[in-house]
């Protein structure tokens, strides 16, 4: 047992749990206003990371000794492209099907999701082949005695809580966050209100978008390939901790993440196979017992 | 009446050029996907074997042959639909492919069914020729792979401790995997671990860290080059200090892209060395080269191998009927690149292995190992 549950363990599932938890928290916060399961929200993960192998490329030459100040730039590159494409995304094939059926949308977001996986595949400058990500920041190995540490895991986790505790400060204590939480309680009676609805629900994937073009530059760092069809698994993953913690509640969507990781590491490591499951047995299990999620609660203002 | 007569003896000239068709034969290989620089590399071999071929009056004496190449991307269901539509649509008489095993063998029983030879350039699992008596292939088989790289690890490396990791999803990657295992186990050593990973996975540390627990000397990956070079960056992450060894996978440039550093001091066994003197490596490894402006590896190699042993089967057989190819290939005995080749009873050649050192990105012929 001493190689399945230990110290190490407990970091590798943090660091799997801090990519799911910025994905994550892009489809609850999306669910929580339009109650629209995005499942092209993976492929702005994908898209992230592209963008941060682009501009690493392109402009690596001018920020020669300034590796820190490139990194920084890189991490805007790739939450500005996630976030841009997931608001692209809602203008052109979300918004016209707001009001049609919610079958429709959930379809739309699927063919929305193939289209930037095939079309990047079709690109020339991308190709459908694997690509190795470069190393932006030099990799550095702590020994905490127990366990090894890389400063990889440490910026993964360090940039997912500061993410996620700005998303926190946004939506409790500005007037942004606070139409936002107008919308998703009664759409209806926050447009009686004077809340612009449209407006809110775009910066909704802006910001979702941009969290998981974050989460697609660590893991592309993280794990240093990159391929078009990257944003399946960890899309489908962080849907499940989403839907775990109680889809539309955001300390759910980090919880229910954190829990994944640890659970599908632990479990991993116990058999490869059971590590797979794992992640749809939890969903199961919790869905029987509570089916509106660990912190998701029938009546409560989601998001 | 002179006159006359020339125009005859043109005009049977242009009839037996118009009946000189075109010998039709089929190449498979992952131009894209996760293995994506072994079907370049295959494809690119094959057809620098037809050209020669053709440079030389083609088959026969004067057909030519005409190479019609089909992408299967690396997936069974996709290599199955290829293989079909050349043997129904094209009417290849014989298909030159395909590379991975998993893929193979979805598209071995089909070739077999219509009584298509098919030579696999380099599907190193047990089971692809066992699928009928047309299958062949260019390549030796995972045992021997297994075996070879077990031997080095317990012999030259001293190691007595091993582990392995390996996709249990994919043929190849687990026989390598079990064939080291039982001849290290043979020889004597230990293997502290043996886990599989499921596939497409990108964090492998649950399952390094459950192996680097026994204290393992060396690793034994068994997979492609991509996640190879993820696992080597992990492990070395973790702290594993010891070496890894692991099969043909590994074979491409983009191994030390994606591991850097960490696949450093790692060995594989390989069907070729561009390092070998003898004269028919070094006129494929220049002629290669000028055409292709990059150094051969063994996928590219095996692919040439494959081609010119299918082409020299048809020459020999007289004809393009499977039947009389099939028999032609099983008489096979040749010299290519990657070593003299005959065949033993269940159509697998009988080689040559040799192991690669990587060292400072870059591969650095080791020694020959003999069957």
């Amino acid at each position: 047992m001493g190689a399945i549950f230990n110290a190490q363990q407990i970091v590798n599932g943090l660091q799997v749990g801090s990519i799911y938890a910025l994905i994550a928290l892009g489809y609850t916060m999306v669910y929580g206003i339009v109650r629209l399961i995005n499942f092209a929200h993976g492929d702005f993960f994908m898209l992230g990371a592209y963008a941060a192998y682009g501009v690493f490329f392109a402009f690596n030459a001018l920020f020669v000794g300034k590796t820190g100040l490139m990194a920084f730039v890189v991490l805007i590159a790739s939450m500005a492209a996630g976030g841009i494409i997931a608001l692209l995304a809602n203008q052109l094939a979300y918004k016209p099907l707001r009001y049609k059926p919610k079958l429709s949308s959930l379809i739309t977001a699927i063919g929305v999701s193939m289209f930037l996986e095939y079309f990047l595949s079709a690109l020339p400058a991308v190709g459908p082949s694997y690509r190795s990500f470069p190393d932006i920041l030099p990799r550095v190995n702590i020994n905490l005695g127990n366990a090894v540490i890389s400063n990889y895991v440490i910026i993964d986790i360090v940039i997912a809580a500061v993410l996620m505790v700005g998303l926190t400060l946004l939506i409790k204590k500005t007037t942004l966050g606070k139409a936002m939480r107008a919308v998703s309680q009664d759409k209806d009676a926050a447009r009686l209100m004077g809340i612009d609805i449209e407006k809110v629900i775009a910066f909704t994937f802006l910001i979702g978008g941009s969290f998981a073009g974050a989460a697609g530059l660590l893991a592309g760092m993280t794990y240093p390939r990159i391929v078009p069809y990257m944003g399946i698994q960890p899309g489908l993953k962080a849907f499940i901790a989403a839907v775990l913690g109680g889809i539309g509640n955001i300390p759910g969507a980090v919880l229910g993440a954190y829990i994944m990781g640890l659970a599908e590491t632990f479990a991993s490591a116990y058999n490869s196979l059971i590590g797979e499951g794992i992640a749809f047995a939890i969903l199961i299990v919790v869905l029987l017992v509570r089916p509106h999620g660990l912190l998701g609660e029938k009546f409560a203002d989601k998001i | 009446m002179k006159r006359l007569s020339l125009v005859l003896v043109l005009a049977l000239v242009a009839a037996s050029i118009v009946t000189a068709q075109d010998i039709k034969v089929g190449g498979v290989g992952p131009v894209t996907g996760e293995a994506a620089t072994f079907g370049v590399s295959t494809k690119n071999g094959i057809m620098l074997a037809a050209e020669e071929w053709n440079d030389k009056g083609g088959l026969f004496g004067n057909r030519k042959v005409k190479i019609i190449f089909e992408d299967d991307k690396g997936d069974p269901a996709e290599g199955a639909t290829v293989y079909t539509k050349l043997i129904q649509q094209d009417n290849v008489v014989a298909i030159i492919g395909t590379v991975m095993s998993k893929v193979t063998l979805a598209g071995a029983p089909i070739a077999q069914a219509a009584g298509i030879p098919m030579i696999s350039s380099t599907s190193t699992n047990e089971m692809v020729t066992k699928v009928g008596d047309y299958i062949y292939r260019a390549c030796f088989i995972d045992p021997f792979q297994g075996t070879v790289g077990a031997n080095f690890a317990y012999k030259d490396l001293g190691a007595r401790k091993a582990a392995a990791l390996f996709d249990i999803g994919n043929d190849y990657t687990k026989g390598l995997a079990e064939n080291f295992r039982n001849q290290f186990l043979k020889l004597g050593g230990q293997v502290v671990a043996f886990e599989g990973h499921p596939f497409g996975a990108t964090d492998f540390k649950a399952q390094l860290t459950k192996i680097l627990a026994g204290k393992p000397d060396v690793l034994y990956l068994s997979d492609y080059y991509n996640d190879v070079g993820l696992i080597a960056k992990q492990a070395r992450e973790l702290g594993f200090k010891g070496q890894m060894v692991g099969g043909d996978g590994w074979d491409s440039p983009d191994l030390v892209k994606i591991g850097g550093k960490a696949v450093d001091n790692g060995f594989f066994t390989n069907h070729y060395a561009a390092a070998d003197p003898r004269p028919i490596v070094q006129d494929f490894v220049k002629k290669y080269k000028a055409k292709f402006g990059a150094e051969p590896d063994a996928m590219a190699t095996l692919a040439y191998d494959a081609a010119n042993i299918m082409f020299d089967a048809i020459r020999r057989a007289g004809s393009t009927k499977g039947s009389a190819i099939r028999d032609a290939l099983k008489t096979t005995n040749l010299n290519v690149v990657s070593g003299q080749v005959t065949f033993d009873a269940n159509r697998n050649p009988i080689k040559s292995a040799v192991i690669i050192e990587m060292k400072d990105g870059k591969q650095v012929y080791r020694t020959t190992v003999n069957p």
